[in-house]
């Protein structure tokens, strides 16, 4: 099989496998490059089992697998969890199905469904490529559902599981589209035989007229009962309640509508409006349609737990086996893995550990344990396997208790929601009120005109324009939002994100970027820092992948005598030098200025060359995002880490802005709650789970991330790093579709009240109500997508 | 004039079959990936002997 060759960039060499240049490091192998051993492992099991086509079908089709967090997937062979996720079992075939997030490309659809070439257990994979799903059928007996997830994995196409995600979403969508399906068909066909009756059929034509009315009542009758169905069930829902929903009007508008139709046919008075009935149904669906299209694209609640590894190795008879992390209890021992999460509050057993804590707090720099400390679950293990005792069962321990924080339990009610349900309620009241003032007047001065008049002023004021206007004016501007890279959960983080008044930052990952970089102090050449490159490269320490990928000279020089000393750092021998990197007592000196930085020290043969300053940059163009902010709004920092960056942040900050160091997840918490106590109405930036629960308190929570495979779920939106420059145009724009939404609602509101006086005076028919009933919904709807997207427009143009 | 109600009523019953058949596509999943099937039928189904050959043949390459 041909291969395409490795392309080059200028100076950037490209992975073969995922296209990405290759910043780090780079590992050639049968004439290709690649940017990690991940990315050549991939290859070299599709070049052994002849799946090399799947680098024809699309250029550079393969996933990284840089930043792929290693699991073992163990847990899946807890008969516990099996039973949870498999689909079905029997001896020899079980179904799973699998989400995963990386699908993305035709070569990814060939290759997962080529999966019966890789493993013989295997008997048939397909992929849903809308929803990123596979299906897999195994023969249990020859390879297990763990073997499969790690198949995946190896991949690059690891599985997401939650054992809690197990719900689906798309018959209801299916409900939805085969009612707009029929509510449509009888509209097309009403329109069509109600077209004579428009034009005007002579008295000669009465047996035609007859037979068009009652085929349309026939017709009528699935939109009612079926496709407007829901109406009418909420209506009587909020009729039990005692309340009158916005449902309400829209099944009386329905019910009069389609029983005075039904009357007028079967009495011979009249042709009735059916047509304006299935229309109003029609659209009505349309726009409900439009709007669970918008919330699909948006799959967003998971669970905390699919955070956390769901199972650990638990001491039983002295021998190790996979548990389910809830059935831990105080006392048990466990051992945790390299790049593991601890998944319980415990003491350390081994004699000493680093715990990396970036999940937790932030900070990328390993803590250092011994035998007896007491640690906090939520941190991941660095380093050699470590036993560890349980202290707390999983539930009381200090992060889920965080999680578990009466702060999750947002109110998500929506404000303009509660406007248009009560300003419907009270609408429908005078409506009806109206109406039948309106057909007494009407019996008492002219009783054939009463019904007419009656139906046409239910018809021409039932809001339903106005229980469109929020769904697509939101509905648009979310797709808007997405298409800026700012993902929110639903449309009612809009209204909230319109009413902010105080902006509250978090420094790690939000102000500063999440990537360390180094700089170098002192001299080494440039064929040394091409070895320290070398090393640091070859380990997988925080700092020294920081470090390995600020260097840009590369060697090709062989590394020998390499060894990892750990909370120490890392010596080898290169071209006959014995190189030294990693902190002061590595070097054998003592580090005077106990400065603020992290330093990573290199020595050449005995002699100290100077040392790495560790730093995080800033992002750019915040400067100016904030200064635009502070115009009009306060400005908050806060930061887990130490006041060291103060200096720096002050720079960046505008003067006025408060700024809080040494927070702990809880103190951010209160800060937020505190400042919406004093009324603001509060969004928190932040970045992860360390600051989860302020996000969940403030009013609206955003998550920044340079990788949108990762959210937080107690966050309402997130954004893309690269686009939190923009941040004041978001808001910018929220509040400009409120804006949108009270205009819509204005005509929305003028024409029911214009109409209703037309209608009140009888000079206006049923027919022509029935008419310009549609009319005024697509006229709102019109009005709200385009002036969303007029809206939009202005803003993102202006971008630089 | 009567030959028009026979039209329309013809009209309508291929109408409702056409109904019905989405409703089935719909129900059936054929809606579900709008993507995948379109690239699916472009893959080439080896049969086991061609898979093997190929192997052997890289085989072959690799000795020489």
């Amino acid at each position: 099989m041909e291969l395409t060759e490795p392309f080059e960039v200028k100076t950037k060499t490209v992975c073969f496998h995922c296209g990405q240049p290759c910043n780090d490091e780079i590992i050639t192998e049968q004439d290709k490059t690649f940017c990690c051993h991940g990315c050549r492992t991939v290859f070299e099991i599709l070049n052994e089992n002849n799946l090399c086509e799947y680098y024809s079908m699309d250029q550079s089709a393969g996933v990284s697998l840089r930043h792929v967090r290693e699991e073992s997937y163990a847990f899946l062979d807890e008969p516990e969890v099996i039973k949870k996720v498999l689909a079905f079992s029997s001896e020899t075939f079980c179904k799973v199905q699998f989400f995963i997030p990386t699908i993305h490309c035709i070569s990814c659809i060939w290759l997962l469904e080529n999966l019966k070439r890789l493993n013989p257990g295997i008997i048939r994979a397909e992929v849903n490529f809308s929803r990123k799903q596979i299906v897999v059928d195994f023969n249990p007996t020859k390879i297990s559902l763990a073997g499969v997830a790690r198949l995946l994995a190896a991949l690059g196409y690891s599985p997401s599981i939650s054992l809690e995600e197990q719900k689906n979403v798309s018959p209801m969508n299916k409900a939805l589209v085969t009612k707009l399906a029929v509510a449509g068909f009888c509209f097309g066909n009403i329109m069509l035989l109600s077209f004579p009756e428009y034009l005007g059929l002579d008295d000669a034509d009465r047996q035609l007229r007859l037979v068009f009315s009652f085929l349309n009542l026939f017709l009528s009758v699935p939109v009612v009962f079926y496709s407007g169905q829901e109406y009418f069930t909420s209506a009587w829902k909020s009729f039990k309640q005692k309340q009158i929903n916005i449902d309400v009007p829209i099944a009386v508008g329905l019910a009069a509508l389609f029983l005075r139709s039904g009357f007028d046919i079967i009495t011979h008075y009249g042709p009735g409006y059916l047509d304006s009935l299935a229309g109003l149904v029609f659209f009505l669906l349309i726009g409900r349609w439009f709007q669970s299209k918008t919330y699909d694209s948006l799959a967003f609640d998971r669970d905390y737990k699919s955070y956390f590894p769901l199972a650990v190795n638990k001491k039983v008879n002295a021998d190790w086996r996979p548990v389910v992390v809830h059935t831990l209890e105080k006392g048990d021992i466990i051992r945790v893995r390299n790049m593991e999460i601890i998944p319980a509050d415990s003491h350390v057993l081994s004699a000493e550990a680093y715990i990396d804590y970036s999940f937790v707090t932030g900070e990328s720099k390993p803590v250092f344990v011994k035998a007896g400390d007491f640690i906090y679950g939520g941190g991941r293990l660095i380093g050699q396997p470590v036993e560890f005792v349980v202290e707390k069962k999983i539930s009381q321990s200090h992060l889920t208790s965080l999680w578990n924080n009466d702060a999750f339990q947002k109110k998500e009610e929506s404000h303009y929601k509660k406007i248009i349900d009560r300003a419907a309620q009270r609408f429908s009241w005078i409506v009806m009120g109206v109406a039948i003032i309106t057909a007494i007047y009407w019996y008492i001065a002219a009783p054939q005109q009463m019904w007419l008049v009656f139906t046409s002023v239910l018809m021409v004021a039932c809001p339903c324009a106005l229980a469109l206007a929020a769904p697509f004016t939101f509905g648009n501007m979310l797709r808007v939002f997405g298409r800026n890279g700012f993902y929110l959960k639903n449309a009612d983080v809009i209204e909230r994100l319109a009413a902010i008044d105080a902006v509250v930052f978090d420094k790690t990952g939000t102000v500063t970027h999440g990537t360390s970089e180094a700089r170098f102090v002192g001299i080494l050449s440039e064929e040394e820092l091409g070895w320290v490159k070398a090393m640091t490269s070859s380990s997988t320490h925080p700092l020294s992948r920081a470090i390995s990928k600020s260097i840009a000279h590369r060697t090709s020089s062989p590394i020998s005598n390499f060894s990892e000393i750990p909370s120490k750092g890392i010596q080898a021998t290169i071209e006959d030098h014995d190189i030294k990197v990693g902190s002061a007592a590595l070097v054998g000196i003592e580090d005077q200025h106990k400065e603020v930085k992290s330093k990573v020290f290199v020595s050449v043969d005995g002699e100290v060359r100077g040392y790495f300053a560790l730093e995080t940059s800033v992002r750019q163009g915040l400067k100016n995002l904030l200064d635009r902010i502070n115009i009009k709004w306060p400005v908050y920092l806060l930061s887990g880490d130490t006041a060291q960056e103060e200096e720096r942040m002050k720079s960046v900050f505008p003067a006025n802005a408060g700024m809080h160091f040494n927070q702990s997840p809880l103190e951010k918490l209160h800060f937020v709650s505190n400042l919406q106590h004093n009324g603001y109405h509060v969004m928190m930036v932040g970045d992860g789970l360390n600051d989860s629960g302020a996000l969940k308190q403030s009013d609206v929570g955003i998550a920044v991330t340079d990788d949108t495979g990762v959210f937080t779920p107690a966050s309402d939106g997130i954004l893309q790093g690269n686009e939190l420059k923009y941040l004041d145009r978001f808001l910018k724009l929220s509040r400009k579709s409120i804006t949108i939404l009270k205009m819509a609602f204005g005509i929305s509101f003028f024409y029911n009240i214009i109409t209703l006086g037309f209608a009140v005076s009888g000079h206006l028919s049923p027919l022509l109500a029935a008419i310009l009933m549609p009319i005024s919904s697509i006229s709102v709807v019109g009005f709200s997508t385009l002036a969303v997207n007029w809206a939009a427009r202005g803003v993102t143009k202006s971008k630089p | 004039m009567e030959i028009i109600i026979v039209l329309i009523f013809i009209s309508i019953t291929m109408a409702v079959i056409f109904l019905v058949f989405f409703i089935w596509n719909v129900k059936s999943g054929q809606y579900d990936d709008t993507y995948g099937p379109s690239v699916r039928m472009l893959f080439e189904d080896k049969s086991k002997e061609e898979i093997q050959k190929a192997a052997a043949d890289k085989k072959a390459e690799q000795h020489n």
